[in-house]
């Protein structure tokens, strides 16, 4: 295909769309689809087939509309005006089907403008709930595939790293390199025998993240563009996307979606009649968390155990079967084609100095609206919790925000009114990661909470470095042993000492960060710790004449 | 073990072998189908078996011993087989601070099984996961793959015995 092909696409899916009277949109992504969605979407299609109007309504699956906790969604768009239904039920469809040339149903309704919608801003889930992620043409529609079509006519590979280096896009896996550094380094290191490749980390093991498994579901072209910009950016002919197996209806649709652009000359040989190729395979995950690690995914996808290697040498320079390799996570990739097709100077002018653009975020646990948000960068935590979030259910108290999963740490109250941007997560101990924020409450047991991690860190602990896998078994022992109440203060120097040695001589990530979570918890809320010991009364007693002083209990 | 000898045949007449081959095929025999093949097992018979490592091993000309390495190393790969029915307790940070580990405690008390076992008629299996990326619906149980959230102990208990009641498994 060409592009004026696809142009004509695009023109002919846009008439079709525009000539039906109501488009309704049922939200079909994991969390909805667990509450039946598709049976709403097949009964809803046939009561406007009975009523003799299917000519006149489209009714389509779409991907994930965000507000998980009100599913399953119902949106619809009619003549302009678009109105949102939550919580539809097998019994409301008539009455849905009938509101159609009436009046909104009252009862159903959740108003667009409120804070959760109004206060977003959308980049990687601009087409989220907005097309069909099982259909190549509705992607076309909204201007899919312009921005490959606009690197492979009119750029030079050099010229696309210097936008995505000019955007300011770093990393969203978590570290936050800067994307453009790392596509230049690949870009500029020599192909082994005549091979690089693009890897899409789409392991997102951090519990409480399901940013990227939305991405994947809702919007899988989007993914597949931005990699194919990579490939032609740096030189790479071959990719590779590293799924989890946990994520079935994500690769389901990636396979299918990689098939339609296969089809359509999008991907595979010869891209829209130009004399650029690439190829995509899709590679499943099979649990393991430090696969998210990239030297351990690239042994992964190598057909090995997943453990990683030291690094120098990156994989930027020897990665994949020792050819130049570039990682990067969903929702980086996801970022590419707006950046290509809009240009850097609007990219650059989101967020804030040094962390550009949005971020997406799935919020989850004590909070009111559970679901996916995307936000410019910057934004306050007060905003995010308060006014998108909706505050706290049952009226309960905030007490911390958990971010960056196993390696993250937990944020208290006197961090609300931080600015959101990878230095001041950092700063006030945790870390970005890749967006999970885990709200909690006066409910929950900060040492409990540090126990559960480390917990995971043990038994994910890929066992090849020592300081990992004796240290982790160590300090979760040493946890329980403080939370069943049969610590001293002895535990808890010892268990300070080995959070700074595991983290100071651990292989990789998953070691260097796992007492993280101890090391948060332990600098807002020692006082918790404190109270489990059997000898913890006098420092309490010493730390309670300073409360204030530090703002730290 | 021999390195050049022929690759054998499948470890039995099942068809289901031939899909285990297909994926070897596709991926050109090679060492790296590795994780591939086990995932195609996996989903064949619902786990891997000593035989199927042997087989896989032999087909991939790779020690037994890496295969053996990377079944264990991932959680997905289950070396047991599953109870008639299956139910996942998410136990990702959402599900946790939720009441998760309160969930697995009812099917401990009720049936006297830990994440991982099975009860001794073969009926029924609890495995718990890390997280199942449906944090919206925390807490969230997956029964025989259908996902169910927000459930409580209550809803727990009635679930499950439906799950076991006679009249689901004619159904």
């Amino acid at each position: 295909m060409t592009p004026e092909e696809l142009g004509k696409l695009a023109a002919k899916e846009q008439k079709a769309r525009s000539a039906c009277k109501h488009r309704v949109n049922v939200c079909c992504a994991a969390g909805c689809a667990s509450m039946n969605s598709d049976k709403i979407k097949d009964d809803l299609q046939s009561a406007i087939k009975e009523k003799g109007i299917a000519d006149q309504v489209q009714v389509r699956s779409v991907g994930c509309m965000g507000l998980c906790a009100a599913g399953p969604l119902v949106s619809i768009e009619s003549e302009g005006k678009s109105v949102m239904y939550k919580g539809v039920t097998d019994g409301d469809v008539s009455e849905v089907v009938e509101s159609l040339e009436g009046k909104p149903i009252e009862r159903l309704n959740l108003p667009t403008d409120m804070p959760f919608f109004a206060r977003q801003e959308k980049i990687v889930l601009e087409n989220c709930g907005v097309i069909d992620p099982e259909r190549i043409e509705d992607y076309i529609a909204v201007g899919g595939y312009a921005a490959l079509i606009k690197a492979l006519t009119e750029m030079t590979p050099a010229g696309v790293v210097g936008e995505i280096t000019r955007s300011g896009l770093r990393g969203r896996g978590g570290a936050g390199y800067p994307t453009g550094l790392k596509w230049g380094t690949v870009a500029k290191s020599p192909a082994r025998e005549g091979r690089k490749y693009i890897v899409c980390n789409a392991d997102e093991g951090d519990p409480g993240a399901f940013m990227d498994r939305s991405v994947l579901e809702s919007d899988p072209h989007r993914v597949l563009e931005g990699m194919a910009i990579a490939a032609y950016a740096v030189g790479a002919t071959h990719g590779f996307l590293y799924v989890r197996a946990e994520y079935p209806l994500a690769i389901k649709r990636l396979k299918r979606a990689i098939s339609q652009a296969q089809k359509i000359g999008v991907l595979g040989a010869n891209i829209l009649s130009t004399t650029f190729s690439f190829n995509l395979e899709i590679r499943l995950g099979a649990g393991a968390f430090v696969c998210g690690e990239e030297t351990a995914l690239i042994a992964s996808i190598e057909g090995n155990r997943g453990q990683p290697r030291p690094r120098p040498p990156y994989p930027a320079e020897f990665g994949l079967w020792g050819c130049p390799t570039l990682i990067n996570n969903v929702e980086t990739f996801a970022n590419i084609a707006p950046i290509v097709d809009r240009g850097f100077r609007w990219f650059a002018s989101i967020g804030t100095d040094k962390s550009k653009g949005t971020k997406v975020f799935a919020l989850a646990g004590k909070i009111e609206n559970t679901g996916l948000v995307e936000v410019p960068m910057g934004i306050k935590l007060r905003d995010i919790i308060e006014d998108i979030g909706g505050g706290i259910p049952d009226g309960g108290k905030f007490k911390a925000v958990q971010t960056g999963g196993p390696s993250g740490g937990c944020i208290p109250k006197q961090y609300m009114d931080m600015p959101i941007d990878y230095e001041s997560v950092k700063e006030a101990g945790s870390i970005m990661g890749s967006g999970g924020m885990i709200v909690m409450d006066e409910s929950s047991s900060m040492v409990d909470v540090a126990k559960y991690f480390m917990e995971f860190c043990k038994s994910e602990s890929c066992g090849k470095c020592v300081p990992c896998r004796v240290g982790t078994a160590q300090m979760y022992d040493l946890l329980e042993k403080i939370h069943k109440g049969e610590g001293a203060s002895d535990d808890l120097a010892m268990l300070e000492s080995l959070c700074e040695l595991v983290s100071q001589t651990s292989l990789c990530g998953l070691g260097q960060t796992a007492p993280n979570p101890v090391l948060s918890t332990l600098r807002y809320f020692r006082h918790e710790y404190l109270e489990l010991l059997r000898d913890g009364q006098k420092e309490l007693a010493a730390a309670g004449a300073d409360k204030g002083k530090d703002g730290a209990v | 073990m021999l390195m050049h000898a022929p690759a054998p045949g499948p470890p039995s007449a099942d068809k289901r072998w031939r899909i285990v081959e297909a994926a070897m095929r596709r991926n050109g025999n090679a060492g790296h189908a590795l994780i591939e093949t086990l995932h195609s097992v996996q989903q064949s018979f619902g786990y891997i078996d000593d035989d199927a490592m042997r087989y896989v091993a032999a087909s991939l000309r790779l020690p037994l011993s890496k295969v053996y390495g990377v079944a264990t190393f991932y959680h997905f790969f289950t070396l047991k087989p599953a109870g008639k029915h299956t139910c996942v307790v998410c136990m990702g940070t959402a599900c946790y601070i939720k009441g998760a580990p309160q969930l697995l405690d009812e099917i401990r008390g009720k049936y006297a099984i830990k994440p991982g076992q099975t009860t001794e008629d073969g009926q029924l299996s609890v495995l718990q996961a890390r997280c199942l990326g449906a944090c919206g619906l925390a807490p969230a149980v997956v029964f025989d793959g259908q996902v169910a959230g927000r459930v409580n102990q209550e809803q727990m208990k009635t679930r499950l015995t439906e799950l076991l009641s006679p009249k689901a498994a004619k159904a």
